[in-house]
């Protein structure tokens, strides 16, 4: 009982990790909330569906194509919707549901409202401590420590990295410093959706994909980043392992419990918020100036 | 006596409606859907204008909380919801009519609205905005996880209907949104010498420190803008779920959250007169797009995405300044086509104006 609950625990909270720092990198950089950010996680599940079972393709070429592909429709979105309009906060948003509710019924009207299940990258499973763990969940387990890890190496060493985060910490400065300031929101938010892409890939081949499977993770990925600051990536690593076990545990132990872990995880998000407004790790912005 | 008051009536007129256009458009869209029930009998095409109004109601009361006092929301549905239930359980377990299930059922919406407040006098702008969204899909939760007194999925029906015919139910939800958004209109006009608190709600809007600092409790007056828009708001859940007969989860919807913001950014927020051109366009044309129900939301979205990439403000907004030019001295609104202003004779066009009668007037 407690190591499948440790084990679901986890891969819950890797997938929810790779969703949420990709949302918190995007708004700490850009000040864009990217409600379709969970769409992208969509149109990756459903290209690895295409690519891999449609077209029968090689499944690790298909989940490479997959990623590629979203990034630069997520390049694609960002240059054409949202950079024009960026001066609107609320049509921003606004923008980004609408993207989202025009990628569910494209995928409505292209796949049809099943759901529909991908064939795994790994066959086979492990007995661990009398749990059987599939070689698909150890894969995202590790895929995205990886990814988490060179993200960190990314921001922490490269000279975009610095620029990356020079430009969340302060526009005006970092645009006097040199920084294309354009050009890093434009890189931001390509990392932002190549990780929605990753997390898509893996979700797809571990459950299935749908045309509502947006709408869901959209709010626990929400309530992960408010929890741990808005556009804090390590406030949104803490957050994603915080609401991951806790949904895992709601399920295992509450009657109901698959009903309510939203509702238990939004209100795990309320309380850490009245205890500390700005989140766990959050950041609070000088008031920008004028 | 009397032609005198008539004389000074139509004086008004003409310097308020007829010299605005804007306001000539307001004048004929509100005596064209008066007038609407005399000419159409449809049965159909009344019931989504009565859905219009009563949304007209939600999507203006969520602008008086977003808009007006910078607040946010995305759980406006919260307080729809609330209000909706409230009124149905009241209606089928005491059997109380809709004249009192509706304002109890906005009653109890205000308290719900209070109680989101508490947390929002510590959150500010997006994290008040992403928290808010928690508190309707809390209750969804609480609505499946108790389906015995909510039932559940399929929702209470049963519920009292709204006495009378067609038309006059289209006139009552005619007359309660004419009512409301007048009320809320006036509570937020901040050129008012009357009511204070949309100037305050302004100021929360544009800096709360510096309102702080002017020594307004800004606290409770973020309460009061979470209560005026729950009220609204619940009347308005009351009022459907009486004309529609059934609550059920769809009134908690998060879709019915992103409508309320959809509706008001489309037509212009903080405006009010925003909010109700978005869902009298909107709401009408997803109906007709339920003709090709595949490309319904495609279309829809499509739409909002392509307005909204010319005309960020809303489009209501847009039109507006095509129409219409402020004064820059006297900041009163003119015709767009004018040169010069109505009241103080100031060029419109600094480009534009003839440079030597632009001097006389100064001179005056």
């Amino acid at each position: 009982m407690i190591v499948e609950i440790l084990v679901n625990g986890i891969v819950i909270s890797a997938i929810y990790a790779l969703l949420a720092s990709g949302f918190a990198l995007i708004f700490g950089v850009a000040r864009i909330i990217n409600l379709g950010h969970t769409a992208f996680y969509m149109l990756a599940a459903y290209f690895l569906f295409t690519f891999a079972n449609l077209l029968g393709l090689n499944v690790f070429l298909s989940a490479i194509l997959s990623i590629v592909i979203v990034v630069l429709m997520g390049i694609g979105v960002y240059e054409l919707l949202i950079d024009p309009i960026r001066e609107h906060e609320t049509t921003v948003l606004l923008t980004t549901i609408a993207l989202a509710i025009l990628i569910q019924s494209c995928m409505l009207e292209a796949f049809g409202g099943q759901y529909r299940g991908v064939s795994s990258f790994f066959f086979g499973s492990v007995e661990l401590l009398g749990v059987s763990v599939s070689y698909q969940q150890l894969l995202t387990i590790g895929l995205a420590l990886v990814v988490l890890f060179s993200l960190w190496l990314f921001l922490s060493k490269s000279k975009l990295g610095v620029a990356i985060r020079a430009t969340a910490q302060d526009r005006e400065v970092a645009n006097l410093m040199g920084i294309d300031v354009g050009r890093i929101c434009l890189t931001t938010m390509a990392v932002a959706v190549g990780l929605a892409a990753i997390s898509g890939v893996i979700v797809a081949a571990l459950f299935v994909a749908g045309p509502t499977m947006w709408m869901e993770p959209l709010i626990i990925v929400v309530a992960i980043v408010v929890l741990g600051g808005l556009g804090s990536v390590r406030g949104s690593f803490v957050g994603a392992l915080i609401m991951g076990f806790v949904e895992t545990m709601v399920v295992v132990f509450l009657p109901m419990g698959s009903f309510l872990k939203g509702a238990i995880a939004l209100a795990v998000m309320v309380v850490v918020l009245l205890i500390k407004p700005e989140g766990m790790f959050g950041v609070v912005f000088e008031e920008e100036r004028l | 006596m009397t032609a005198h008051y008539f004389r000074r009536l139509y004086k008004i007129y003409q310097s308020q409606v007829l010299a605005i256009p804007g306001r000539v458009i307001a004048v004929f869209f509100f005596l064209f859907l008066l007038l609407l029930p005399i000419f159409v009998r449809d049965v159909y095409i009344l019931r989504i204008f009565i859905f219009a109004n009563v949304f007209v109601i939600f999507a203006v009361s969520w602008d008086v909380l977003g808009g007006f006092t910078g607040q946010i929301n995305f759980g406006h549905a919260l307080f729809f919801g609330v209000a909706a239930y409230t009124a149905a359980l009241l209606n089928i377990h005491l059997g109380l009519t809709p004249w009192l299930t509706i304002p109890l059922g906005a009653i109890v919406a205000v308290a719900a609205g209070l109680l989101v407040g508490i947390p929002a006098l510590r959150l500010r702008g997006h994290y008040l905005a992403l928290a808010t969204l928690a508190f309707p899909l809390m209750l969804t939760g609480g609505v499946f996880a108790f389906s015995n007194l909510t039932g559940g999925e399929l929702g209470l029906s049963g519920v009292t209907p709204l006495p009378g015919s067609r038309m006059s139910q289209y006139y009552a939800s005619f007359l309660l949104m004419a009512g409301s958004v007048l009320i809320m209109w006036k509570l937020t006009d901040a050129n008012s010498s009357i009511i204070r608190i949309a100037v305050i709600f302004h100021a929360i809007r544009e800096d709360e420190i510096a309102a702080r600092a002017c020594g307004i409790n800004t606290i409770r007056y973020k309460l009061l803008a979470f209560a005026i828009s729950g009220f609204f708001a619940g009347v308005a859940g009351g009022f459907y779920v009486h004309f529609l007969r059934i609550a059920g989860p769809s009134t908690l919807e998060l879709m019915l959250s992103f409508q309320a913001i959809i509706w008001t950014i489309f037509g212009g927020i903080g405006t009010i007169y925003g909010a109700v051109v978005g869902v009298y366009i909107l709401y009408p044309l997803m109906e007709v797009l339920r003709a090709a129900p595949e490309l319904r939301m495609f279309v829809f979205a499509l739409i909002i995405m392509v307005i909204l990439r010319f005309m960020p403000e809303g489009i209501a907004v847009w039109v507006r300044d095509k129409l219409e030019k402020e004064c820059p001295r006297c900041k009163l609104a003119n015709a767009a086509w004018r040169t010069n202003c109505r009241a103080c004779g100031a060029a419109l066009y600094l480009e534009k104006a003839n440079s030597s009668q632009n001097l006389e007037i100064e001179r005056k």
